[in-house]
């Protein structure tokens, strides 16, 4: 199918985005690397009177360390997060987690900006902002504001930003040393959107016991999910294979997955606490 | 509903061209009915089957989630740009008729470009399954895939080969 008639804009500054998003009063939509929003456009789901192509905007792209944060400008492709070597030494975990983000010709193109912005449930991206403890810059006509990640992303593909705001940067907290990393997804086919996927962030005292457990899952719920019950319950244990799986349990509990067309939410239950109980196994296995 | 129109400037294939687009004009739909470079193809315009997969700038894209205005002042590779001549196929066309690549044809445009850009980026040998992930983004529902597999696995051995004989040849 192609797209409905639209107005194309390519503004040459932040500015002149925001008053053609405002002057449009939420008919317009904003253009970033148009993975998600193409498909929706083109079969018609959304018909925008106008797109806002971000393209033609100076400084939106880019990566950078910024004392324990890396700040990543939203229009950074996903190709460029994933080979970063700022990426590789300070957020392995993030750069482990690009190469399931869609596919090689996606991430040429995808932005992360646009895969938060646009926020599906299913996506790799915002359950590591929820990890990663991710904060947000939103730029709009009232000015500048930035948001952490649990009041960035509100539901279903709905996020706090207004009609007339831009998202123009995210950052990631740089995880402290001997922090060790876990990632799995499991999807259809390599690169599809996950079903249910997990990311984990553990640290241990030269004792053994762990000082500290971060767990974020995705594809359960309208938001990414951290397990706060299960990160407090978990700190200060030492491993042990019995109390994962009982940990896994309780988390699941909690959860309320929907059933669609990819998989019920018994299914997702299910997956979720093989994937809790294995990834808390495997964090002896990379350091962060 | 209001449209615009924009003049565009791009280069397909090395050739340059300056065309007039609508605002909406795909750019799949601009390589194949405006310059009729129909190797290109349309299969679920939603960028999962990979059929329409080209290169901008060197890199892979799904030309039916780009508009043709957004290609402006870059360059593009088709399919058509593989062979080098209307009689001769490229090493990687020559290994896909070999080992039974495609049958129908119809995904082989983009695995094609998509194996064009991942041979030559990849840094070591591939394994099979290394091969099969990187080709991950692009259905084909004749092959059963292990034809494409081979065939790429063939072209990336080969040309790991070539390289090294040709160091021994300048070592001595």
């Amino acid at each position: 199918m192609k797209p409905a008639p639209f107005v194309y804009h390519r503004p040459s500054s932040l500015g002149e985005a925001i008053a053609l998003l405002e002057r449009y009063d939420g008919e317009a939509k904003v253009l970033a690397g148009g993975q998600s929003l193409m498909p929706v456009v083109n079969m018609r789901l959304a018909r925008p009177a106008a797109l806002i192509d971000l393209e033609g905007v100076p400084d939106l792209a880019g990566i950078r360390v910024d004392g324990d944060r890396v700040v990543f400008g939203a229009m950074t492709r996903h190709a460029r997060v994933e080979r970063a070597p700022e990426v590789r030494a300070h957020l392995p975990i993030l750069a482990h987690a690009m190469s399931y983000v869609g596919h090689l010709a996606i991430r040429s193109r995808g932005t992360i900006g646009g895969s938060l912005a646009h926020a599906d449930p299913a996506a790799e991206l915002p359950a590591l902002a929820a990890l990663l403890d991710g904060r947000f810059t939103l730029r709009g006509v009232n000015g500048e504001r930035t948001l952490g990640w649990s009041d960035f992303f509100l539901s279903y593909l709905t996020t706090a930003l207004e009609p007339a705001e831009i998202l123009t940067s995210i950052s990631f907290a740089i995880p402290p040393p001997r922090t060790r990393w876990s990632f799995r997804e499991i999807a259809r086919r390599h690169g599809d959107y996950a079903l249910v996927g997990i990311g984990a962030l553990m640290r241990f005292a030269s004792s053994g016991a762990l000082e500290d457990a971060r767990i974020a899952l995705f594809g359960v719920g309208p938001t990414p999910v951290r397990l706060h019950e299960a990160e407090r319950a978990l700190r200060g244990q030492r491993p042990d294979g019995a109390a994962f799986a009982s940990i896994a349990a309780e988390a699941v509990r909690l959860l309320e997955p929907d059933s669609d067309v990819h998989a019920s939410a018994a299914y997702r239950r299910d997956v979720a606490r093989t994937l809790i109980a294995r990834v808390l196994a495997e964090t002896t296995a990379h350091a962060a | 509903m209001e449209t615009t129109e924009h003049r565009i400037r791009i280069v397909v294939n090395g050739d340059a061209y300056e065309r007039t687009v609508p605002g909406r004009l795909l750019l799949s739909d601009f390589l194949r009915h405006e310059l009729r470079l129909t190797g290109t193809h349309v299969g679920c315009e939603h960028g999962v089957c990979g059929a329409c997969t080209i290169l901008v700038d060197g890199a892979p894209a799904r030309s039916c989630l780009m508009l043709a205005v957004q290609a402006d002042g870059r360059a593009v590779t088709t399919v058509e740009s593989l062979a080098p001549s209307e009689t001769e196929l490229s090493p990687l066309q020559a290994a896909f008729r070999k080992h039974h690549g495609l049958q129908c044809g119809f995904c082989t445009p983009g695995f094609l470009v998509t194996a064009t850009a991942y041979l030559r980026d990849v840094e070591e040998v591939p394994s099979r399954r290394e091969i099969a992930e990187a080709l991950s983004g692009n259905i084909c529902r004749c092959t059963g895939y292990t034809g494409i597999v081979d065939a790429v696995e063939e072209i990336a051995a080969t040309a790991r080969e070539s390289v090294a004989a040709q160091g021994e040849t300048h070592a001595v």
